[in-house]
């Protein structure tokens, strides 16, 4: 879709882009190509020496067994985020549409969590799980469980995951919302008088009706376990213990900030905006899909 | 107040020509109506005197001035849109003062201006409201006020009226007669609606397929249209077109519905088969296709009273001086 | 509801209680973390009732941060905050507007090319080319500065397309009447549609202004200085050790600091804050 010419100016629209395209150049472009220069190259202890190696890098992480670890660790705690995420907020959205009364007062106490930066989401729940003086931990250990995820890798995954996924639902929650709302009245009640039961109903009907949008969350929810979760990882468990929450971003920042390991890091850099671009394009099937109902 | 001249005017998008070379003259002050089925490049035409399409080829001329390079600012006309194009934000004063502040008037005379053409329009207590808070009528009245208050030399209306129901639209149409009859401007006015074009034009120029195939008044268009295209768009039900022969060549025949007219068997010039009838009360109208031999062409027949279809055919016979011949290879009257 | 059924009414009721209870708990003891001392916390099981120590913890991280890590002051890091969340919307909205504006209404050479330009940054978040962002930043003299701060993150592929899918749906026959009425490219923008977008405006600055203010890596690679922290690196910083070393009380406070204006925009400006939301991610 385009629009009818109308405005004629030699100058103006570049003048209108050039902020953006500007800003774009120097803070995306420019660092996006220095991180695939670097990741091809090799820099000796000093910052000295700068040794073109080739895919040098890429190989050396593909052997690297922390590295290939960081992505087990990340594809678990995105599946169980994004999985999480999305049955509690469909539950929720569920039941919220389906009450009359003090619906929008629900609404308004569930969505809150969004205003929450991760960072402090996982400060938040590191404080409630802390071992030896959370609230949690403590009522935990009247249940005779031993709670300490500062040692305990898959304790600490849970925590990670808690935190992103109670920050997440009120996202979702409002989508999953907003799906059910404009499904038509009449396809339920014509289910009812079908003479479906109301889960029956869901499950034949609502559901099937709300899978663009649960299509739509499953990737937005991948992306932001992949990326935005990074204050959540910081936050509390800084990829420990071991390397049993060492997500990908983390484990860039980590060796790059941290470690000191441009070419490492970079190589890592290309390789997830390699995840980025291919999660980006299924979002845009996605919505190329939905252009088409 | 001004003239607008049409010389062999042509557009093309790319490769593709969609306004095949119109000329045509329209006087200072008269009301000329372009008339066609839609994408026949009627409202390309209107555009490009507006000045919102660039012409590919030919002149535009405004009053004394080639307006082919000029801006539509320059170009000293309204516009009227389809959509009315009102600003959603702005009340309806502001929507007709906004081209006069562009212009840099004067406050108090933008005032009187928007008041006067306010009162004209019967728009004087709705001056403060947004056009959402208007109905179709109103909304479309408030587009011609923000043409009028600019006082141009020529007003271009864009099929204004299609976007309002049946009632409104001749109630409207009343109104831009009087409107016009008031002020006098040169107007040029677009619609695909036939009846418009009739009621409201001075002279009318029938668009086909980006030529225009006939110009002139509207009952002179109606009694001698130019082209089968003419015969069949202008006039409801179209004229009837009857593969003829005429001196020893095939001709097509063309009777208008109301010049046929029923009579005895033994008199008939044709014979219809009738399939529907619709009785609108003043009238009836009789639709069929033509028995014995003319390969069962499709005929309407309008009669003023009510006919017995009980027997199934009706025998109907013509004025001769009434009928016309086209030819059917390219549609061209054929002068006797 | 289709029809009355009584008990899974109730069943509603009660996931949904249960879900306001998981999602409001952490605030609960969050705050109830902020009203005691150390001391008090640090007994297991805290106390479950607000204690008497609000306006000192309060004052205590608003004009000296924390005792043992950071020390920066928590109100010079909720003016930091403040400008991050102001800035980012603000230059985001204005640069994604005039550039939308001028590849909607304008037919220039490259105008395809920019448009992919923009495009292809959604492709490149932050945290995929950190190091080398940071290097640029460095070499610009922009670390602890909020130029730093703001600027490399207000280009946006996402508000320019919101603008852009927005402008799609004025009328074209606004802008001809504009023109008609003698309005340049500017003056139609600045006169119609700019007033036209306001919801748009108003929508994606609410959305903004959260990711301003939560804003986490950015600020925690390019701030060094104690005084260019914001909010939510200070509560960071504030974590210095294993959990018995930490002044929860303190923690608490800075949370309950860097949470309230964010909850405070969603809360009162809902109507915006959801529209923007379902809106930018269409």
């Amino acid at each position: 879709m385009e629009k009818r010419v109308v405005f004629r100016s030699a100058w103006l629209p570049y003048a209108l882009v050039a902020p953006q395209i500007a800003i774009t150049l120097v803070f995306f472009f420019w660092p996006a190509a220095q991180a695939v220069w670097y990741s091809l190259h090799l820099q000796d202890a000093f910052g000295l020496k700068v040794q073109f190696v080739g895919l040098a890098n890429f190989a050396t992480l593909f052997k690297d067994s922390n590295y290939l670890a960081s992505f087990k660790v990340t594809a678990l705690f995105s599946v169980l985020v994004a999985f999480f995420g999305i049955a509690i907020s469909l539950l929720l959205a569920t039941m919220a549409d389906r009450v009359l009364r003090g619906a929008m007062a629900y609404k308004t106490l569930l969505i809150w969590p969004y205003a929450v930066a991760p960072a402090v989401a996982g400060v938040l729940w590191a404080f409630i799980f802390a071992p030896s003086i959370g609230i949690l931990t403590y009522i935990l250990k009247g249940w005779g469980v031993d709670w300490n995820w500062i040692i305990k890798g898959d304790q600490a995954m849970l925590l990670v995951v808690i935190a992103a996924v109670w920050k997440q639902i009120s996202y979702n929650f409002l989508f999953f919302l907003a799906g059910l709302q404009s499904i038509p009245k009449s396809l339920i009640e014509a289910a009812a008088i079908d003479g479906a039961s109301p889960f029956r109903r869901f499950w034949t009907i609502v559901f099937p009706l709300l899978s663009p949008t649960t299509f739509f969350l499953l990737v937005v929810n991948i992306v932001y376990a992949f990326f935005d979760t990074f204050g959540v990882i910081d936050a509390t468990t800084q990829g420990g213990p071991g390397q049993s929450t060492n997500i990908l971003v983390y484990k860039v920042y980590h060796d790059g900030v941290k470690a000191a390991d441009l070419g490492g890091s970079s190589a890592q850099s290309v390789i997830l905006m390699f995840i980025v671009i291919v999660l980006t394009v299924a979002q845009f099937r996605f919505i190329e899909r939905k252009v088409q109902y | 107040m001004a003239e607008i001249s049409f010389r062999n005017v042509r557009k093309s998008y790319g490769e593709l020509e969609v306004v095949h070379g119109v000329s045509a003259e329209v006087a200072d002050g008269e009301f000329v109506v372009i008339v066609g089925p839609s994408g026949c490049g009627k409202s390309t035409l209107l555009r490009m005197v507006a000045g919102l399409e660039t012409i590919t080829g030919g002149e535009i001329s405004i009053g004394d001035r080639v307006v082919n390079l000029l801006e539509p600012k320059d170009r000293d006309i309204a516009m009227v849109f389809q959509n009315y194009a009102l600003y959603p934000h702005m009340s309806v004063y502001d929507n007709m003062a906004y081209g006069l502040r562009i212009r840099g008037l004067a406050r108090s005379d933008i005032d009187a201006r928007v008041r006067r053409a306010a009162e004209i329009l019967e728009l004087g207590g709705f001056l403060e409201r947004k056009p959402r808070e208007l109905s179709g009528g109103q909304r479309q009245r408030v587009a011609m006020g923000r043409a009028i208050v600019r006082e141009p030399a020529a007003f271009l209306f864009d099929e204004p009226l299609s976007n309002l129901d049946a009632k409104l639209r001749v109630q409207m149409r009343a109104e831009l007669q009087a409107l016009h009859r008031r002020l006098g401007t040169t107007s040029l006015f677009v619609t695909h609606d036939q009846v418009e074009a009739m009621t409201l034009a001075h002279r009318m120029i029938v668009m086909n397929a980006g030529r225009a195939e006939q110009i002139g008044s509207p009952l002179d268009v109606y009694a001698n249209p130019a082209t089968t295209f003419v015969a069949g768009f202008i006039g409801s039900p179209p004229m009837n077109l009857i593969p003829s022969e005429r001196g020893g060549r095939p001709v097509l025949l063309g009777v208008r519905p109301e010049h046929l007219e029923p009579c005895a068997e033994s008199e008939a010039m044709m014979t219809v088969d009738i399939d529907l009838l619709e009785p609108l009360g003043s009238d009836t109208l009789v639709y069929g296709h033509l028995a014995g031999g003319r390969d069962g062409t499709r005929v309407a027949v309008r009669l003023h009273e009510s006919v017995d279809a009980r027997t199934g055919h009706l025998a109907v016979r013509y004025d001769p001086a009434k009928a016309h011949f086209f030819d059917p290879q390219g549609g061209q009257r054929i002068v006797s | 509801m289709v029809e009355n059924r009584p008990w899974l009414t109730f069943l509603s009721h009660s996931v949904l209680m249960l879900g306001v209870l998981a999602v409001a708990f952490p605030l609960y003891v969050t705050f109830i973390a902020s009203t005691h001392t150390l001391e008090a916390i640090m007994q297991a099981p805290m106390p479950l009732v607000p204690g008497d120590q609000l306006v000192e913890n309060f004052t205590q991280v608003l004009t000296a941060g924390s005792t043992k890590g950071s020390k920066a002051a928590g109100a010079t890091m909720l003016v930091n905050s403040l400008v991050m969340a102001l800035a980012i919307p603000l230059g985001k909205i204005t640069i994604s507007v005039i550039s939308a504006f001028a590849i909607v209404y304008f037919r220039f050479p490259l105008r395809m090319f920019f448009f992919w330009m923009i495009f292809v940054t959604l492709m490149l978040p932050v945290e995929v080319r950190i190091i080398p962002t940071f290097k640029v930043i460095a070499d610009l003299g922009m670390l602890n500065t909020y130029a730093g701060l703001t600027v490399p993150l207000i280009a946006s592929a996402t508000a320019t397309f919101l603008f852009r899918q927005f402008f799609m749906t004025v009328p074209d026959e606004l802008a001809e009447a504009a023109r008609v009425d003698g309005a340049g490219p500017l003056r139609f923008f600045w006169d119609v549609l700019l007033p036209l977008s306001k919801t748009t405006m108003a929508a994606l600055f609410v959305i903004q202004f959260i990711y301003g203010w939560n804003q986490y890596l950015w600020p925690l690679l390019i701030t060094t200085d104690e005084s260019m922290y914001t909010t939510v690196i200070g509560i960071k910083r504030m974590i210095v050790g294993g959990d018995a070393a930490n002044e929860w009380n303190l923690i608490m406070a800075t949370a309950i600091l860097a949470m309230l204006p964010p909850a405070l925009v969603v809360m009162l400006m809902q109507k915006w804050f959801v529209k923007g939301l379902v809106e930018t991610e269409k």
